[in-house]
């Protein structure tokens, strides 16, 4: 095995979600108030083919960012005298990449696994803006990430869509705006298959799955009508009501049936598919979009009937039953079918390429180049309801960015920047002129650690006389296995 | 538990049924003998770019590559204009027809339980209608190791420090020894590793030891190691003087013989510079052939791997840095830094599931600096140099089995399509389990 297997190994666990890892130290260190309180300047980026996504390509084309938004783009744009030029001569710019299910940026954890409805927890709660995943990500164009619990139960916690804003406290990673989520799961994981950890839990079958899910909403509904009776009796004028007692598990699940809550909810068989969508149309609530999905195509004419989005995995399969009739022309042919369809990482390797996995559908299933351009921009955006600040370069947009030195539809494409707000949040010059600096601090920071570390055990010595000095081991002082 | 919906004889009657190019009636017994491949954009590998030439196939080998060849009387000619032809891709680390649902134990058999199994061999359990096989090779990759105990999740954690031998393999056949290649390529040691925090797969936790106990763990595990092969060259020793006495045979040393001998070498499986640097220096003590597997720590001890003419077989480009502190691109720009500083190596993927992303691995690799013709090389040739196959795969030269792929662009790139694929000179079906199933929805009348 060793490190790169285990990458394998570990995608199938975030897939299933159930790393326990310890937690991190929460950040609670200013971050660079510095850049944060930066205004943002004018940009101009010139001489580059944009890939705009709604409007076709501009060759040679200029894109004008004055206030964070797109103010201009076009093949001739006039820009103001003071506005910082950006050459991108022989570049490709897109919309920033759109990760419709992450779990980058969470402390420690993504499941709560101990129960299967979880609906009380939230990932927002637990947003890590230190991760370095962040910023791996930003390198690889993703702008935006729909981070979720994991698939643990039948209902998860609560989900979150952040901008990659790295450098920036947790509370200015949150998309202003955007509506929160849910994490359902169906099949394998909520029922446990794959897992001998612990005790057995309810359910353990996709039967126990959908009671689940109904009970919950049963639950819900009646939750519902008891605080709609009180709110109209009050707004009536009724005086000195008893209100109905707060339930915390429920009133998410009232979000979902008031449709301010989006139910995004990971699967891979087509029965379970149906399942939900029998359920969520008992209820009277919709499913924003099916996660993984790798079935989907067996019952595209169905999803694309509901309504609900389908984000799945470029190839993965055959890493469970569940995934082994996947096929890599299951976005194409969802498609096809009418469904709105985006491809997603779930994990923040994958995320660093979504540009070459959105490739795959023009060889697998025949979309065109900007319908797999759309696979990680608009589409997206449209499942998370951003679409009208993401997803395409349109002027009064937000200016989410990525510039590569190729067409991004390209195993050969590398990014040189990427822009949040009209600010490039990474610049691969600049990170490379900056390795030696942070290689200097390194070095400083271990020596420093040294020191201490000797300071201590010299301390320690005086106490035990009796004990012989240990000279101090690096593994040690950071925990070995490294 | 639900099964796979289509039969595998539906999907053998659509390869047979489906060969491009060829009459409805062909069947595997009537395929020709003799290919011509015209007017093609050939990609020998071993010389400079052909043009507009013609690759001949003849008796499952190359029997002539060249701008000015002739084609035989009676060839099946495929007219190659506009379309590029190079050796099939060879992906040198899976556990191809050794796993085919990673969840699922009863479909696993890449690792074997236990530490020291050198007696196991990966082509004994090959299963050759995994549907990985028709999958991966839909992807230009002609052949393969199969390689034992060099996968975590599946097996449990155990993978053993000697894992078994590893199989080269082609990517089509009937039975295991249509497929093989060459049985026995490389033994495979997982090197021990010291480690402080492990995660075990058996109760899904992570345990933390201290380093001086994880170090005593390695440094036994090294000399339990060190006594295999020292009773292997004894026994190989009583061996040569004809077993004398009550001289019993040993499988696991019989098995270890050849290894001592640095005829079969070792594929060590190891990541950090430390490990790499034991292994290195143990493998030279014992006199052993190494191969570095794995590597992601390979850029640090590049002169050493250099100065000691250890190739590597490096684990996926694709994949984040082990530090948090290292640069983002550090797995992706360590080709570029290992091809400048003159260690040969090959691109593996290390898993069945993702070995059709072998060339996209490439691909990045070229994107973060390294030249593209060894990147090329890195997927074809340099595998099988490297495991000793060059004479037989690996270019496009005469008297080479005929594993060759046509295609419509550079294999490398992810749209690129595959139009033909041989192995061993048979033309080869590209339908699989996933074309079937898209097919088979794709006309899926519209729900009601």
């Amino acid at each position: 095995m060793r490190t790169a297997t285990f990458i394998c190994g570990a995608r199938l666990l975030i897939c299933c979600a159930l790393l326990t890892s310890p937690a991190t130290l929460l950040a609670d260190a200013p971050k660079s108030p510095a850049v944060a309180a930066e205004g943002s300047p004018i940009i101009l980026i010139q001489n580059a083919t944009i890939l705009t996504v709604s409007h076709g390509t501009i060759e040679r084309g200029s894109i004008l960012i004055k206030d964070g938004k797109i103010a201009e783009v076009g093949a001739s744009v006039k820009a103001p005298k003071d506005a910082q030029i950006i050459d991108a001569g022989g570049q490709f710019v897109m919309p920033g990449i759109i990760d419709c299910h992450s779990h980058i940026a969470v402390d420690g954890s993504v499941n709560e696994g101990s129960v299967s409805v979880s609906s009380t927890v939230n990932i927002g709660d637990v947003l890590n803006p230190d991760d370095v995943d962040i910023y791996r990500d930003l390198a690889g164009g993703v702008t935006v990430a729909n981070v979720l619990h994991g698939s643990a139960n039948a209902i998860g916690g609560q989900t979150i869509v952040i901008k990659l804003r790295w450098g920036q406290p947790a509370s200015r990673l949150p998309f202003e705006g955007a509506l929160p989520g849910i994490k359902f799961a169906l099949g394998e994981n909520p029922k446990r298959s794959n897992f001998s950890r612990g005790t057995a839990r309810y359910p353990a079958t996709r039967m126990g799955v959908e009671e689940t899910i109904r009970g919950a909403f049963t639950e819900a509904r009646d939750y519902k009508a008891s605080w709609d009776g009180y709110n109209k009796r009050t707004a009536s004028g009724e005086k000195n009501l008893i209100p109905p007692r707060r339930d915390l598990r429920l009133e998410p699940l009232v979000e979902v049936l008031e449709g301010k809550r989006y139910v995004h909810s990971h699967c891979y068989r087509e029965d379970e598919i149906l399942m939900l969508l029998r359920v969520a149309k008992e209820f009277g609530f919709k499913v924003r979009t099916f996660q993984h999905v790798l079935e989907g195509y067996k019952v595209a004419d169905e999803i694309a009937a509901s309504g609900a989005g389908a984000s799945t995995f470029s190839d993965w399969w055959a890493y469970k039953v569940e995934a082994y009739d996947a096929i890599p022309y299951n976005a194409a042919l969802m498609t096809r079918r009418g469904v709105l369809v985006s491809v997603n990482s779930d994990d923040a390797e994958e995320a660093t390429h979504l540009n070459q996995e959105a490739a795959k559908s023009i060889k697998f299933g025949g979309l065109s180049h900007d319908e797999a351009l759309k696979l990680v921009t608009l589409n997206p955006a449209i499942q998370l309801g951003i679409d009208k600040r993401v997803g395409t370069i349109d002027t009064g947009k937000d200016a989410d960015l990525v510039i590569y030195n190729h067409d991004p539809l390209s195993d050969y494409a590398v990014v040189q920047k990427t822009l949040i707000d009209g600010r490039v949040y990474f610049d691969r010059q600049r990170d490379i002129a900056d390795r030696p600096v942070r290689e200097k601090e390194k070095k400083a920071l271990l020596e420093k650690e040294k020191k201490a570390a000797k300071k201590a055990g010299e301390k320690s010595e005086e106490k035990k006389p009796e004990e012989k000095p240990k000279p101090p081991q690096v593994d040690d002082v950071f925990g070995g296995a490294r | 538990m639900k099964l796979p919906i289509l039969p595998r004889a539906l999907i053998y009657v659509l390869c047979v049924l489906t060969l491009p190019c060829l009459p409805k009636t062909a069947s595997a017994q009537a395929q020709p003998t003799t290919y011509a491949i015209t007017h093609a954009k050939i990609f020998t590998l071993s010389g400079t770019i052909i043009d507009d030439g013609t690759v001949v196939i003849q008796n499952g080998k190359i029997a002539n590559v060249g701008a000015a060849v002739e084609v035989p009387v009676g060839a099946q000619v495929i007219d190659g204009k506009g379309l590029q032809v190079y050796p099939g891709l060879f992906d040198p680390v899976t556990q191809m027809g050794l796993r085919e649902i990673g969840a699922v134990s009863a479909t696993v058999d890449s690792a074997e339980t236990g530490q020291f199994n050198p007696d196991v061999v990966a082509a004994e359990a090959v299963l050759p209608s995994s549907e990985h096989i028709p999958v991966t090779r839909a992807s230009g990759i002609t052949e393969v190791l199969a390689v034992p105990a060099s996968g975590g999740m599946d097996s449990g954690g155990a993978t053993g420090i000697l894992g078994g031998q590893a199989s080269a393999i082609h990517m089509s056949g009937w039975t295991i020894s249509d497929m093989l290649l060459k049985k026995s390529v490389a033994m495979v040691l997982n090197w021990p590793t010291i480690e402080t925090k492990t995660f075990d797969f058996s109760t899904f936790s992570r345990k933390e030891k201290s380093y001086s106990d994880a170090k005593q763990e390695y440094e036994k595990q090294v000399i339990e190691l060190t006594d295999w092969l020292e009773r292997a060259r004894h026994y190989a020793q009583a061996l040569g003087h004809g077993g004398a006495g009550d001289f019993q045979r040993d499988v696991k040393l019989d098995a270890l013989v050849p290894v001592t001998r640095g005829e079969l070498p070792v594929l060590v499986f190891a990541d950090k510079a430390r490990d790499i640097r034991g292994a290195v220096e143990f493998c030279e003590k014992q006199k052993l052939k190494m191969i570095l597997g794995g590597g992601a720590e390979a850029y640090k001890v590049k002169d050493l791997l250099r100065s000691k003419g250890i190739p590597v077989i490096l684990g996926p480009t694709l994949t984040l840095p082990g530090e948090e502190d290292d640069p983002y691109d550090r797995l992706l720009t360590q080709p570029a830094e290992l091809a400048a500083a003159g260690v040969k190596f090959a691109f593996g993927s290390f898993d069945n599931s993702f070995a059709r992303r072998l060339g996209q691995q490439a691909a990045n690799a070229v994107a973060y600096g390294l030249p593209y013709d060894e990147a090329l090389k890195a997927v074809t040739l340099y595998p099988a140099e490297i495991f000793g196959l060059a004479d037989q795969v690996g270019t496009l030269e005469s008297g080479k089995i005929a594993n060759v792929i046509v295609t419509n662009g550079d294999p490398l790139e992810l749209t690129t399509e595959v139009r033909y694929l041989f192995i061993k000179g048979q033309l080869t079906s590209l339908d699989n389990k996933q074309k079937a199933l898209y097919e088979k929805y794709l006309n899926r009348p519209k729900a009601k």
